[in-house]
Formats: C-alpha cells, sequence, structure tokens
C-alpha cells in the first residue's frame, strides 16, 4: 500500500510541486526583470496547450529514438522521484533498499542522457552542437556532483541508504559541518548544471543555437521535456535538502521548516539564474573542474578527517 | 581534416530581428570561416526619395532605421542646406544636438540591452530597456514621437522647445544617470561579464582602419574618429564633451565605449539646455540650386552619409546613403573567425549591426562586356516561361 502511495505521490506530487515551483520561477524572475509575470496556472497551461499540438519530426531525425528519448528523461526523474518519496514518507530504517542513494543518482542523470540522445537523433546542426555541449557538462558536473555525496555517506556511517542518511542527521544535519558546507556548495553548482538554467543553459542557449538540444521538439513530446524540467526543479531541490539538510518533515516545527528549506533553495537558484550571463562551454568545463572539483575533493577529505578515518 | 559543419544564423533567427544571414563554417565549436548576406529586404529608399519632393525626403529617409531616425534626416538636411547655402538659426541647431544626443542615448541602451540579451543575461535586456523607457518619454516630450521624430527640417527644426519641456527633459536625465552608473560599475566589475567578454572578438587598430570601421566600433578600437568633432555640425563645437576610446578593440571595450558615451551624452544635452539661446528655428528655403551636397552625422553606430545632387528641380536628382553598419558589419571577418559559436554570436552584436541600413541591391553584369546578365524583364520572362511549362503538364 505505502509503494503504492508513494508512486501515486512521487510522479502527481512531483508533477504538481514543479510546475508551482516553474511558476514561482517564472515570476520572481519576472519581478527582477520589471515586469509583471504569469500567472499561477501557466505552466500547467503551457504543457496542456502543447499537448494539442502536433508532433512534427524532421525527415533527417531516426523517429524511434528521437521519440524515445523524451520517454526515457521522463521516466527516469518518474523513479527518482518515487524512490525519494518513499524514503521520506516511511524514514524508518527497515524501509527502501541498499543502495538507492545511488540509484537516484543514477536515475537523476537519465533526463540530461535522454536530451542528448534525442538531439543526437533529431538530425539537426543546431541540436548537434547542443548534444556536444550537454555532454561536455554531464562531463564536467557529474564528478563533483558524485563527490559530494561524501561527506553524507560518511555522516550515516557508510551507509548508502536514503533513510540512514536522514536519520543520521537527526542530531545535526551534514550541512553544519565544514565538509558538509562545502559539498553543499558544490552541490548547488551541479544542481544549477543539472537544470541547465543560466549561467549553464549552453545546451540550449537560444540566441546562440535557437534552444540547440530542443529545437526539434514540439507537441507533446516538447511537453514531455518541459514537464521533466519542472518535476526536475522540484526534486534537486528536495534530493539536496534529504541528503544534506535533514530531510523533510511533517510533524511540529516540521511543517515551517520542510517549506522554508525549499524557497531558499529555490531562490538561491533564480538568483543565480537572474544575476549571471551564459558561461562558454569550456569556462563552464573549467569552472566544474578546476574549481568546484578541487572543493568537492576538499570537501571529501574533511569529513573523511572529521570522521576520524584518516 | 575536422568534421566541417554548416551552422547558419538566419535568414530568420533569434539573435537579431531582422533578416540576415550569417554562415558559419565550423570544426567542433571554432568557427574556421565565415560568410554574410543580407538584403533579403531591400526597400529601395533612395529611389523613393528621388521621387518626393525636397522637403518630403526627411520623413522618407528617417524611416532608413527605426533607431537612427533623427541622424539619416540630420545628414540629408545638412547635404540640402550646404546646396542651397541656408544659414541654420543658433536655436535650431542646439535643438538638433538635444534630439540626437537623446538618440544617441536610447540607441546605446537599447544595444546594451540586447547584448545582455545575447549572452543569456535577461535582466541586464530588462533593466536597461527600462531604464531607455525616461529617455524615449523625453524624445516623445520634445518631438511629439516615440520613434520617427519627423523633427530636422531644411533650414531649421519644427518643433520648438518650452521652458517646461526643458524641465521634463532635465527631470528624465537625472532618472537615466543613476542608473547608468551602475550600470557601468556592474559592467566594470562583474567578475562573470569579463570572463564572457574580455579578449572576446578583438578587432585590432590595424583590422578596424582596414576595413573602415566607424564609430564605437572603431572607438573602442582606438582609434579616436567622431564626426561631432572632426566635422562639427550643430551645436558640437559650442559644448565640452570627449570623444571615448578603449585599447582593446573586445566585446567589453565595445560596451564601455557606448555606456561612457551616454554619459556623454547626458553631458551634452545637460549643456544644450543650460545654453539654449533664444530666437527664431527656421530659415526659409525658397529653392535649391543645382548642385551637389553632402552632409555627415555621427549616428548611434558611426558615421552617416548623405549625398543630393539637384538640377535645380523640385526634387533630389540623386540621392545616395551609406549608413555606418555598411562598414562595420564586414569586420566580422578579422573578428569572428577562430572564436567558438558562443562568442561569435556576442561578436556579430558587438558591432551593433543595422542591417535594414545596409541592403543594397545587387545587379550582376558580365565582365568583358559590362551588360547586365539578368534584368528584371529576363526574370518575368523566365517566371512565365515556368508557369506555361507547369500549365502545359496539368
Amino acid at each position: 500500500m505505502q509503494a503504492v502511495i508513494a508512486v501515486i505521490l512521487g510522479i502527481f506530487g512531483t508533477a504538481f510541486f514543479g510546475l508551482l515551483f516553474q511558476w514561482v520561477d517564472r515570476l520572481v524572475t519576472a519581478r527582477i526583470q520589471w515586469r509583471k509575470g504569469p500567472p499561477i496556472y501557466q505552466p500547467l497551461a503551457d504543457i496542456l496547450k502543447l499537448l494539442g499540438k502536433e508532433t512534427v519530426v524532421s525527415e533527417r531525425a531516426s523517429v524511434g529514438w528521437f521519440l524515445l528519448a523524451p520517454v526515457l528523461g521522463f521516466t527516469g526523474v518518474c523513479v527518482a522521484a518515487c524512490i525519494l518519496w518513499a524514503a521520506l514518507l516511511n524514514p524508518q530504517p527497515d524501509s527502501g533498499f541498499v543502495g538507492d542513494l545511488i540509484v537516484v543518482v543514477y536515475f537523476l542523470i537519465f533526463p540530461s542522457l535522454a536530451l542528448i540522445l534525442g538531439a543526437s537523433a533529431s538530425g539537426n546542426p543546431y541540436a548537434a552542437v547542443g548534444a556536444s555541449r550537454e555532454m561536455k557538462l554531464v562531463i564536467a558536473y557529474e564528478l563533483p556532483f558524485i563527490l559530494a555525496m561524501v561527506p553524507p555517506i560518511l555522516k550515516a556511517n557508510l551507509s548508502l541508504k536514503l533513510t540512514d542518511i536522514v536519520q543520521a542527521q537527526s542530531d545535526g544535519v551534514t550541512l553544519a559541518s565544514v565538509g558538509g558546507f562545502l559539498a553543499f556548495l558544490c552541490m548547488l553548482a551541479a544542481v544549477q548544471a543539472k537544470l541547465g538554467v543560466v549561467p549553464f543553459d549552453q545546451a540550449e542557449a537560444e540566441t546562440e543555437l535557437t534552444g540547440g538540444a530542443i529545437v526539434e521538439y514540439s507537441g507533446p513530446a516538447l511537453a514531455m521535456i518541459r514537464l521533466t524540467r519542472g518535476m526536475l526543479l522540484f526534486l534537486l531541490p528536495l534530493f539536496v535538502i534529504t541528503v544534506f539538510w535533514g530531510g523533510v518533515h511533517f510533524s511540529g516545527w516540521g511543517w515551517l521548516t520542510s517549506p522554508l528549506k525549499f524557497i531558499v533553495l529555490l531562490v538561491v537558484i533564480v538568483l543565480m539564474r537572474n544575476t549571471s550571463p551564459r558561461l562558454r562551454i569550456d569556462q563552464a568545463m573549467r569552472f566544474f573542474w578546476f574549481i568546484v572539483g578541487p572543493i568537492a575533493v576538499a570537501a571529501a577529505f574533511i569529513s573523511v578527517y572529521h570522521h576520524g578515518m584518516l | 581534416m575536422a568534421h566541417r559543419t554548416l551552422i547558419p544564423i538566419g535568414p530568420y533567427h533569434p539573435l537579431q530581428e531582422e533578416a540576415e544571414f550569417f554562415q558559419l563554417y565550423v570544426e567542433g565549436e571554432t568557427v574556421v570561416d565565415m560568410d554574410m548576406r543580407t538584403s533579403y529586404n531591400h526597400r529601395g529608399i533612395e529611389g523613393i526619395s528621388m521621387k518626393r519632393t525636397w522637403d518630403q525626403v526627411p520623413y522618407v529617409v528617417e524611416r532608413v532605421c527605426g533607431i537612427c531616425s533623427a541622424s539619416h534626416p540630420l545628414a540629408y538636411v545638412q547635404a540640402v542646406e550646404e546646396l542651397a547655402g541656408a544659414e541654420v538659426p543658433e536655436r535650431a541647431l542646439y535643438l538638433r544636438t538635444i534630439i540626437n544626443e537623446l538618440e544617441r542615448i536610447h540607441s546605446h541602451l537599447l544595444w546594451f540591452g540586447l547584448a545582455g540579451h545575447f549572452i543569456g543575461f535577461n535582466t541586464v535586456f530588462m533593466w536597461a530597456w527600462r531604464y531607455r523607457e525616461p529617455c524615449l518619454d523625453a524624445l516623445e516630450i520634445v518631438t511629439g514621437s516615440r520613434v520617427n521624430y519627423a523633427n530636422h527640417t531644411i533650414g531649421g527644426s519644427r518643433k520648438d522647445l518650452t521652458p517646461e519641456m526643458v524641465k521634463a527633459i532635465r527631470r528624465n536625465m537625472d532618472e537615466i544617470d543613476g542608473p547608468l552608473d551602475m550600470f557601468i560599475t556592474t559592467c566594470l566589475e562583474d567578475p562573470v561579464l569579463a570572463v564572457r567578454l574580455k579578449n572576446v572578438g578583438v578587432l585590432t587598430e590595424e583590422a578596424a582602419r582596414r576595413f573602415g570601421a566607424l564609430g564605437p566600433t572603431a572607438r573602442a578600437s582606438n582609434i579616436p574618429i567622431d564626426v561631432r568633432r572632426d566635422d562639427p555640425y550643430a551645436a558640437y563645437d559650442r559644448l565640452d564633451w570627449d570623444v571615448i576610446t578603449c585599447a582593446n578593440g573586445d566585446v567589453f571595450d565595445k560596451v564601455v565605449v557606448r555606456l561612457l558615451e551616454v554619459k556623454e551624452a547626458i553631458k551634452i544635452i545637460r549643456q544644450a539646455l543650460d545654453d539654449l539661446p533664444e530666437g527664431p528655428i527656421q530659415t526659409p528655403v525658397k529653392e535649391v540650386p543645382p548642385g551637389e551636397g553632402v552632409g555627415h552625422v555621427e549616428a548611434p553606430r558611426g558615421e552617416t552619409f548623405h549625398f543630393v545632387k539637384s538640377n535645380g528641380g523640385p526634387r533630389p536628382e540623386r540621392h545616395k546613403i551609406r549608413a555606418p553598419s555598411f562598414n562595420n558589419v564586414p569586420t566580422f571577418k578579422a573578428s569572428c573567425i577562430g572564436q567558438p559559436i558562443a562568442d561569435v554570436t556576442i561578436t556579430l552584436a558587438a558591432v551593433d549591426p543595422c542591417y535594414s541600413c545596409t541592403e543594397r541591391m545587387l545587379v550582376a553584369r558580365d565582365a568583358s562586356t559590362g551588360k547586365e546578365l539578368m534584368t528584371l524583364s529576363d526574370l518575368v520572362r523566365l517566371s512565365q516561361q515556368k508557369t506555361e511549362e507547369i500549365r502545359k503538364n496539368i
């Protein structure tokens, strides 16, 4: 029964909050830019409108892969969402399975891989450049992203279970330690890149590549990509909160603090995207390899030292 | 050899709102060769203006470009005034200066916003355009319109300033001044912007001279040319202002030059409002004698040049326009090749290209005989032939 609830909440809850977050993102962005911003139902209206449109497939595209890619990305996000929600709803040590953290991390790469796949299959030169940029970006941010997991895992006594990680933070969140905080910062940078928003939106780069990786998509396929993006906008903060910030609780102060954590993360994402220009792809890679990467390594070593394993 | 792909920018591309076509030959992310085409939208303005009377032409030429709609008429009326030997009243000269500097402010802020948009910095886009509004309002107060001011007439200016208008312009300038300082500091100090724009799309001084670059494009490459100072018109020689130059010729310098020029423009407008002499704003010009006249004006993008030829009749016998983008756009050959795609877009945009000014007709001639290879009647005949063939096959 609990599994069914987790699946329903995982997909529909994530979609609901994702679209809500997308609206907040668009509204805050608009207000920063002296605009009025859309009404609350706009993200949903966009998707419903796209669902009613025709899906045009270019003659040069390999149709199967082109149309399968958005589905793959969407599936990846849904599975990751279900596992995370299951761990949240039932934070007992016996729930979940060993190594679900790794599974979530893997499924979170799905949308990026699907984007590369779909873009390469579309046969469009803009999309080809977009795909190559997305590929470089994935290579750049995945390593710091995974290294940033080291402090939480150490804190949970080398457990790779989400519930253990949440439990281990009941006496103080991972974020509160030096290593944890550094890793958290690396995580924020990687989240920005995973979301594909400025300064890491090179794969789409409207003014350079007219939409790059997603230039050929239209209709329901594009709606699915948009929905995946929206879900990621909720899911990635949820993941960061689970791993670094004590998870989400719905009892007592939890009703207040849990939404607050989301708001803080969302504000950081929105502000970052509105106060910086798009980096060039080589600058983005250099940023992740030579700045974020070493910080993540340092964070890992500090945590290892902190937990007396060195 | 590495795999070479063609990335098209245009004919319709969200990068720029006009029809232009850049062909980027790309190896990986690096542009190894480039080609461009314009003239998708030739309007034959010179031809139209030769069918209008002398005093109708300013309203035609201000539609050459929606942004330079004070510079083109001014260059034209100066050409005609030179031809007719008209003495323009002092007050009209000051009014012309004020309107042309207001135009410079709005054009440069517009470009600054677009430049932000091109590098994905939409906050800059919206902020620059928001603070461009007071300038457009000032233009509306002065001329009655936000674009196409229709204010320069042969021998003077159409609309006079009242003391209330002067006060309103001052107020609007004060409104721009503060945010402008903020833009300049942000631009000079923001580390990400510096990484993104410094040493990008460098146009060396030598290359800028070779391509005959004009306006801010040349001044960013350390060439201090400015028609306002080199051959003063309107009231520029009576006012105190500087020609802004930068040394490196990269996109960053082009941003800095333009922002500082806005600052100078505000300074010029304030002085012109202070010194505004009393008197008439129009001398009557009865007829235009036969002869030739040229007028040039420092438009926001550089020198715009008008040539008129009169045979003593009611309309120009020949009217030739050379807008600054015609010189500035080809500099991409020197600044873009070898750059990654991501930098090419901003480098192309950094000259503030205006394709509507650059449209030209192309006539193909046989090199040896000098005969036109394909005339309009040939094209019509070809088209009719094809229709016939299709009809037969139905």
